[in-house]
């Protein structure tokens, strides 16, 4: 037994916003090991520029945004190629936003909606000011050329295509 | 089922930052409120607790509620911890419902806070986006006043509602909030303050969202002998409903409309629903609890109702969902006026028409006006619903302004996600 031990001195200090309260500055922070799991065929699919949704095979439901298993009847569902070309359902310019994305701010979100699809896929429209935004605008896929593995390895942009029947 | 009563609420004031109370200690403020009017020492009348608190980030600190519990001396009775986004604190109201109906407890205490002063606004954006598909919806720009606007800007496409519709709701509940000293923010507005105020995210101005809040909240419920023997004023919970949606929005049906008793089917031919436009959680949650409560018209049958305000957009939404005007029918129910207090000046001019009762809706202010504590604030409703519905508005409040003239019947209404979780729970006046 040592009656001097000492346990050992840090220059690092603590950063101090008031005494009165004392409040301090405190990290939290970490790294995860994540994996897309049952998702990663749509992630893989983006790295080579096609996007995947789901149909179920039971039911005939079409996902636009992938889901191992179907929400209407429990069945595994099937991967099938989204077309690239769609229409805005809805849409928002945000203009601030949460810290992870405030640097990129302003940046428009839209819902698409695809031709024989029950559901949608959120993305992020580049190309059109806010006060061009309208619902129902045609918007064609575009993808990253470097990929990120994240659902932004795609987004939209405006287009003029034929004339499809609207939602 | 046993019957079930709130004998005692408690609230601390809502603030941007309360950084002089920890979380054990704003709970504590609230707590000490609820049981002050308790015979005895109140606390030891309660058999166990209920805690809901939203995030763990903001917290930073899990197992909370058993030291919220540890810090209000209420050890070694149970506790556990109830959490559903920003549904958690009438997810909570719920389970102490449930601990008294059940019979396990005669005298259960719903506790909630939240501490988000502890990071900056943007940060604080994040923490609450992580309550959307961190796969698919967060890494695009994860941001709940994008999600809520997104769903606001179909509203106005489908059903012609619009943005200036949307401020009369932050008029509205700012203007009733400067009658409650516990609100974070109270204020006159005009239709144009909120307007011209920053854009957060197309439609929705900084008013039209909701604040950021440190705040705590506390409800007693209680069974029937124990009410009678514990409170000279209780009133009795007749009715509850939770029910869910999808986490994404893009996975939302575009179905056919859940009609209520006093709806007619027919008048929502052709409408997809609920799409992204409606709730269908909040929907079937209202349907659920309007059985239970024997309810069939429900703008006939409520006094007020304190909804989950949490975008006006959301207020506008819910009020359909409720059944308090058809769907589509939300903007020109606020033109109307029907949902005001009747008796304040808000310096705008109604419309009058649409043949609307009047229900006063968030005469609280609500989260608008009121604040916003997460894990705090289906209890915080819920407290100024038991004090309407007590008839004791002015005394706590200071000033019966927004005390609802013969509020016999109320509903206070709670949102999780994108409505991925909503709540709906029926109070009663006791004769």
């Amino acid at each position: 037994m040592k009656k001097d031990a000492r346990l050992s001195e840090t220059e690092e200090g603590t950063v101090l916003y008031g005494v009165d309260p004392i409040i301090i500055g405190d990290r939290f922070g970490i790294d995860y090991i994540h994996s897309y799991a049952q998702d990663s065929p749509f992630f893989a699919g983006l790295s080579k520029g096609k996007l995947l949704g789901s149909r179920c095979p039971g039911c005939g439901y079409v996902y636009a945004t992938p889901r191992g298993s179907c929400m209407e009847c429990g069945s595994k569902t099937e991967w099938f190629e989204l077309p690239l070309e769609g229409r805005v359902h809805t849409f928002t310019t945000c203009y601030l936003g949460s810290e992870a994305f405030l640097g990129e701010a302003p940046f428009t979100l839209i819902l698409v909606e695809f031709e024989g699809a029950n559901t949608l896929f959120l993305s992020r429209l580049a190309g059109a000011d806010p006060e061009e935004m309208k619902i129902g605008m045609q918007v064609k896929a575009r993808f990253r050329r470097k990929c990120t593995f994240r659902p932004t390895d795609v987004y939209f942009v405006p287009y003029e295509g034929d004339d499809q029947r609207r939602r | 089922m046993r019957e079930v009563y709130i004998i005692g609420g408690g609230v601390t004031k809502f603030a941007r930052a309360r950084p002089e109370a920890d979380f054990r200690l704003l709970v504590k403020e609230a707590f000490d409120r609820a049981v002050e009017e308790l015979p005895g020492p109140g606390r030891d009348k309660i058999d166990g607790t209920v805690c809901s608190y939203f995030s763990d980030y903001f917290t930073r600190q899990l197992m909370a509620e058993a030291m919220v519990q540890d810090y209000l001396g209420l050890c070694p009775k149970p506790s556990r911890r109830i959490e559903g986004g920003g549904a958690s604190g009438g997810l909570c109201l719920h389970a102490a419902w449930e601990a008294v109906a059940s019979g396990r407890m005669e005298v259960c205490a719903a506790l909630g806070f939240e501490t988000m002063s502890r990071v900056n606004t943007a940060k604080g954006n994040e923490l609450i986006a992580l309550a959307s598909d961190t796969n698919f919806d967060f890494p695009v720009g994860g941001f709940y006043t994008g999600y809520y606007a997104m769903m606001a800007q179909r509203h106005m496409h489908e059903f012609g509602t619009r943005a200036e519709q949307m401020a009369m709701v932050a008029v509205k509940n700012h203007g009733n909030a400067r009658f409650n000293p516990y609100a974070q923010a109270p204020a006159m507005l005009t239709i144009e303050d909120v307007r011209s105020s920053p854009m957060v995210s197309t439609p929705l101005t900084v008013l039209d969202c909701s604040l950021m809040s440190d705040g705590a909240a506390v409800v007693i419920l209680a069974s029937e002998d124990a009410a009678h023997g514990l409170c000279s004023r209780p009133v009795r919970i007749t009715g509850v409903g939770s029910a869910g949606d999808t986490m994404r929005l893009a996975d939302r049906p575009h179905g056919k409309v859940v009609p209520l008793p006093h709806e007619n089917k027919d008048d929502y031919e052709g409408l997809k629903y609920p799409g992204v436009h409606s709730f269908r959680g909040g929907r079937i949650a209202a349907k659920t609890a309007y059985e239970m409560a024997g309810i069939t018209d429900p703008p006939g049958e409520l006094d007020f109702v304190e909804i989950y305000d949490s975008y006006t957009s959301s207020e506008i939404q819910g009020c359909e969902d409720l059944g308090l005007c058809r769907y589509g029918d939300g903007g020109r129910f606020v033109e109307s006026g029907a949902p005001f207090m009747p008796d304040i000046d808000y310096g705008l001019k109604f419309r009058g028409e649409g043949g609307w009762k009047s229900v006063p809706v968030n005469p609280s202010g609500g989260l608008l006006a009121c604040g916003h504590a997460i894990g705090a604030t289906g209890l915080m409703q819920a407290v100024f619903a038991f004090w309407q519905l007590q008839g004791s508005i002015g005394k706590h409040l200071g000033d019966s302004t927004l005390q609802v003239r013969n509020a016999r019947r109320g509903l206070v209404h709670t949102h999780g996600g994108t409505g991925t979780s909503v709540t709906v729970t029926i109070i009663e006046a006791v004769s």
